[in-house]
């Protein structure tokens, strides 16, 4: 087949288990994991690629990958279904030489460098599956050619008491980065890498190659490649990004991104349509409040059915929200069942549940003395809590109680 | 069981406009908004899908824009096939056809479709009926029976007004057709034809091109009526949910069917679902001090004020202090701060503004045309 050459291919790491979101990821890769009442937290860096005008994007998995995988199918939900291009799932695959597993970010994109030279690109684009933001990856390439790069590194500025949990630049006054450090104890700065890298093909091919030749290295963009090419003196930039970005990592930060969609005072706009967040919709009817509903300060998606109360919450598609059950501060994923007189509070509750009738998830913080004991709740996917159970704050339920 | 695989699905996507001018003024029948995200269209097109059947054609007439920017290649669908699938039909500029006048010279426009499909029947459907059909039993009805025409029906009990507007069907114990009569000015229970249609795809074909010669154009006046006995033409009775949409009354009553959970979960059925354009929008927001009861929202809409009893599709803002009650609000129509707004109907785009006040009754609900500004 004939490839007709791309400009930039984006690489979208999406094999990581997520090992922090515990019952949420015990089936699916945390980019598979849902996200903002319809979402799954892949179609953001999907499309923003879209968006950016980048046609060509690579999906590496590895972790838990069927639902990833059925989920992004041919990438028409994106519009990344091309006759050239598109969107491929590239999983890792067994070779004359033996079968490997994708060992760390580097060998990923290692492993799938025949995958990047069919198109011929001058540029690649390393994006993480993990983050919520909208951000326009062309302009940060433009900046990677106006600058002479070799490498751009989208930067954040966060509170010092943050910057120890990423991986942290220094920069001179024109954005030249001179130093790197994967979550330093003492941060020398306060810019952290956001996991979204523009490389010049050439050089990071070579790299990708000697690191994956030296048999110490863990195979890792911020352990091994940005080191070494700093210290081969390669031209590497800051690209300054002032937009919302969320880590959802771990559970609380799961739980505060899908809250932060309810806040008019974060600035991400899920109803701007010059910059559309694409995704599979499922095909439900609308949703229906009824006569005994009471919603307010919450995000509701299609095929709910809601006779309950709803306040500070996210509700996927097809929740089931019975009369006097009451959802507060909480997410439900897709098709889930409140029934009647439940309590949820300050939870997430996974996707396909069914929640007894008077059982209560949760708790609220001020009924809780020992602050230490208090924590959001959580419920696995497809997990049953029978009539009356209760599932104490912190818990994390993967089995039916 | 017929293979559903041999069976060729044609919607009329113009017929019965008269009937609803206002909100086809500027659109197809078929495109009409309806039920808070979906089209007319949806309706039979979704139900031929559910069905199994593969090939699609939708035979326009005019005003076809929207209906097209609607079904795009069909793979919401899942029309867009390599063989079959969707194919939207202009109407033909065939020398002698031009704007047809009825069914038949439609179907004539379509004939050189309907010939180079391998189909071994052919179901008819209009845009005009809100029902989840499963055709697959018509078709076996068809099949069992040796018909040369299956008409579908339902028992209603309708008052005069309702009747004059319709197709009613006389069946025999046989299920024989032995009268149609066009919008009779009778009243109480009776057969409303649902203008659904089985033939044998080469039978349709013999009646377009005697029709042509004898320049017949109704299918209902021509053949129902005036060649009924010449052929078999069988009643199908159909006794699950349908609304026939033939008024802004009409239109307004199916819709808020659609909130009743027993109707709304046999025509939105989850096994065959009602498909219809995806459009990218984030979720519903409700913000403080809102309240909504009894009511069908789709995604994208913002509320920040009290709704009631109504429909509202995608990407409506209802403002602070607004009302809005018993009424049906289409797709991006903003109610402004503490507007009023009830038993009436806003068309896409409609802005009420802040302290307005729209009211009309459940018998005539007021409608304001699209992009109206008020």
């Amino acid at each position: 087949m004939n490839h007709i050459k791309k400009e930039c291919v984006a690489m979208l790491l999406a094999g990581g288990q997520g090992s922090r979101l515990y019952a949420l990821t015990q089936d699916m890769a945390k980019p598979a994991v849902p996200y903002g009442g319809k979402y799954r937290i892949i179609d953001f860096p999907l499309s923003n690629c879209v968006n950016s005008g980048i046609d060509t994007v690579g999906v590496l998995t590895q972790y838990q990958p069927m639902v990833l995988n059925e989920y992004i199918g041919n990438g028409q939900p994106w519009g990344l279904d091309r006759a050239h291009g598109g969107v491929h799932v590239l999983p890792p695959y067994e070779t004359a030489s033996g079968k490997s597993w994708y060992s760390g970010t580097a060998n990923a994109i290692y492993q799938n460098i025949s995958f990047i030279d069919r198109y011929n690109p001058e540029y690649v684009a390393v994006l993480s599956g993990d983050h919520i933001y909208k951000m326009n990856y062309g302009k940060m390439l433009d900046f990677h050619k106006s600058h002479n790069a070799d490498a751009t590194i989208a930067v954040l500025e966060v509170p010092w008491e943050e910057a120890s949990r990423f991986g942290v630049m220094s920069v001179d006054d024109d954005d030249v980065i001179y130093e790197f450090a994967e979550k330093p104890a003492e941060p020398k700065s306060n810019l952290i890498s956001m996991g979204v890298y523009v490389f010049t093909w050439s050089k990071l091919r070579k790299y990708l190659i000697d690191n994956e030749n030296d048999e110490s290295a863990t195979k890792d963009f911020g352990k091994n490649i940005i080191p070494a090419m700093l210290d081969n003196k390669e031209k590497m930039v800051a690209y300054h990004f002032d937009g919302y970005w969320k880590d959802v990592g771990t559970i609380d930060s799961l739980w505060e991104a899908n809250m932060d969609v309810l806040d008019p005072k974060v600035p991400l706009d899920l109803l701007d349509d010059s910059w559309k967040i694409y995704s599979r919709n499922p095909v439900m009817p609308p949703h229906y409040a009824g006569p005994q509903s009471r919603i307010e300060n919450s995000m509701i998606a299609e095929g709910c059915d809601i006779n309950g109360m709803i306040d500070f919450s996210v509700l996927f598609a097809g929740v089931t929200v019975e009369e006097g059950a009451i959802v507060r501060d909480s997410i439900i994923m897709p098709n889930s069942v409140i029934k009647k007189g439940a309590v949820i509070e300050y939870a997430i509750v996974g996707e396909d549940c069914v929640i007894g009738e008077g059982a209560h998830v949760g708790e609220r913080p001020e009924l809780i003395e020992d602050k230490s004991q208090w924590g959001v709740a959580v419920i696995g996917h497809r997990v049953n809590v029978s009539d009356k159970a209760v599932a104490p704050p912190k818990a994390m339920i993967s089995k039916d109680i | 069981m017929a293979s559903m695989a041999k069976v060729l699905g044609l919607i009329f996507a113009n017929m019965h406009e008269q009937t609803l001018p206002e909100l086809t003024k500027a659109r197809a029948m078929a495109s009409v908004p309806f039920g808070s995200k979906y089209r007319l269209v949806d309706f039979p097109l979704s139900g031929m899908v559910n069905s199994g059947i593969t090939q699609v054609g939708i035979i326009t007439k005019q005003n076809y824009y929207s209906l097209m920017n609607h079904l795009g290649m069909g793979s919401e669908w899942d029309l867009a096939r390599k063989t079959g699938g969707l194919h939207i039909l202009p109407p033909y500029g065939r020398e002698g056809t031009g704007i047809y006048r009825g069914r038949l010279e439609a179907l004539a426009g379509a004939a050189e479709f309907i010939r180079e499909s391998n189909a071994e029947y052919v179901v008819m459907a209009d845009s005009n009926v809100i029902a989840n059909m499963d055709m697959r039993p018509i078709v076996d009805f068809h099949e069992k029976n040796g018909a040369d025409i299956t008409c579908v029906y339902g028992s209603v009990v309708y008052p005069v007004e309702r009747a004059t507007a319709q197709t009613i069907l006389c069946v025999n114990e046989d299920k024989v057709v032995y009268d149609v009569l066009a919008r009779p000015a009778i009243s109480g229970e009776m057969n409303v034809a649902l203008n659904v249609y089985v033939m044998r795809r080469a039978f349709l074909d013999g009646l377009i091109r005697e029709s042509e010669c004898r320049s017949l154009y109704s299918f209902e006046t021509d053949i129902l009526q005036h060649k009924l006995h010449d052929f078999k033409v069988m009643g199908y009775k159909y006794e699950k949910y349908f609304e026939i949409i033939d008024s802004m009354k009409t239109y307004y009553k199916a819709t808020m069917d659609m909130k009743n959970r027993d109707i709304s979960r046999e025509v939105f059925s989850l096994d065959t679902p009602i498909y219809t354009k995806v459009r990218d929008v984030a979720p519903a927001k409700y913000g403080i001090d809102c309240s909504v009861k009894s009511s069908l929202v789709a995604d994208g809409c913002i509320i920040d004020g009290y709704v009631e009893n109504s429909v509202l599709f995608r990407g409506v803002k209802v403002g602070k202090g607004a009302v809005i009650k018993d009424s049906i609000v289409m797709q991006g129509a903003v109610i402004e701060e503490k507007a009023t707004f009830i038993n009436a109907i806003a068309d896409k785009d409609v802005t009420i503004t802040k302290n307005r006040t729209i009211t009309g009754s459940a018998d005539f609900p007021v409608y304001i045309s699209k992009g109206g500004i008020v």
